[in-house]
């Protein structure tokens, strides 16, 4: 039981160590030139705060992964864990949250304030943005899924009843 | 339990503030014949769709949380499988919230310094209230957001603190929602 126990949270890990990497890398390498009436245009992740954060955020989460899959024989530090997967959990929410905010003004544009969306000029960018905010989202949801499992597995042994 | 009463408030003042706000400017646009042209703008937060989740998830936050002070104001106790459900439904909550508030935040930031690589204006030195009524609003969701997860910390760190023998469960049914 407590073999399953432990090789499910390794696979999960394992599966959100594989979504920040791939987040991080194709949102690193994602830069496109656009040359619009005479005007060369740049589209890198550097240019808006919001990215820089996701890719920060991202690697934070990407290497605590590494280090909790390393540490997770000891139990001492088992609650340690718990409570900072909790942190890092939100730390991905947040992340993916922000940077889909920017994606989707780049995307749709706002009316309302003027902004011009961006993808029309730079589609390669936009692909390779959405399939790293794609895996942002996935590592986000397994690191959910993971502390839904942790806590479960972690009171199954005191509690009978079991939803 | 303190500590869900400041959340609640912390969450409610933000979603309030963030729904009310609204700033309408007249500009004039240009003169025809002798009479000003004028164009009226307004800025409202559901031209944003991050400001309308941001508004979303701190009512979803506000709710979870006086539903936890109501059952616990009304006695109802938690004990067998509702226990992880309380620790596990904090942990929901403080991911939801936490992305609202960041996602209004970048939107804000992006507001307030616009972006000249993707000729994206500023839109606050037009509309001062509204950008200061909404950088409160995200202050208030911020200091929701801390509490949030202390009461998650509190709630994981209850629950794993008994550890029962295996005949009786001596403290399991009296653990209240903090």
């Amino acid at each position: 039981m407590a073999k399953i126990r432990k090789a499910v949270t390794v696979i999960l890990r394992l599966i959100a160590l594989a979504a920040t990497v791939v987040a991080v890398v194709i949102m690193v390498t994602s830069k496109e030139t656009a040359h619009v009436l005479n005007l060369t245009f740049t589209a890198k992740f550097t240019h808006t705060p919001a990215f820089k954060y996701y890719v920060v955020a991202e690697a934070i989460a990407g290497v605590y992964t590494i280090v909790a899959l390393l540490l997770s024989s000891r139990s001492l530090l088992a609650r340690l864990i718990l409570i900072l997967d909790v942190v890092v959990a939100m730390v991905l929410t947040s992340s993916i949250s922000a940077a889909l905010a920017i994606a989707q003004v780049g995307k749709h544009g706002n009316s309302h304030a003027g902004w011009l969306p961006i993808c029309g000029q730079v589609p390669h960018y936009c692909d390779k943005l959405i399939i790293s905010l794609v895996a942002g989202f996935v590592a986000a949801l397994v690191y959910l899924l993971l502390l839904v499992y942790t806590l479960r597995a972690a009171l199954s042994p005191v509690f009978a009843i079991k939803s | 339990m303190a500590l869900r009463v400041a959340a609640l408030l912390a969450t409610a003042a933000a979603t309030i503030v963030m729904a009310l706000n609204k700033e309408t400017r007249t500009f004039v646009v240009g003169t025809v014949g002798t009479t000003p042209v004028t164009a009226s703008v307004t800025a409202k937060f559901q031209h944003t769709p991050a400001n309308v989740f941001f508004v979303i998830a701190n009512a979803m936050a506000s709710n979870h949380n006086l539903m936890m002070i109501g059952s616990d104001l009304f006695g109802l106790e938690f004990k067998g499988f509702k226990l992880p459900l309380v620790a596990v439904l904090d942990m929901l909550n403080a991911a939801l919230l936490s992305a609202g508030v960041h996602g209004a935040a970048f939107m804000a930031q992006l507001a307030k310094n616009g972006n000249s690589h993707a000729r994206w204006n500023e839109i606050c030195d037009n509309f001062q209230g509204y950008c200061n009524r909404g950088g409160v609003a995200i202050l208030a969701a911020y200091v929701g957001l801390l509490l949030t997860l202390g009461i998650t910390v509190v709630s994981i760190v209850k629950l794993l603190k008994p550890k029962p023998k295996p005949q009786s469960q001596p403290l399991a049914s009296e653990i209240e929602v903090p």
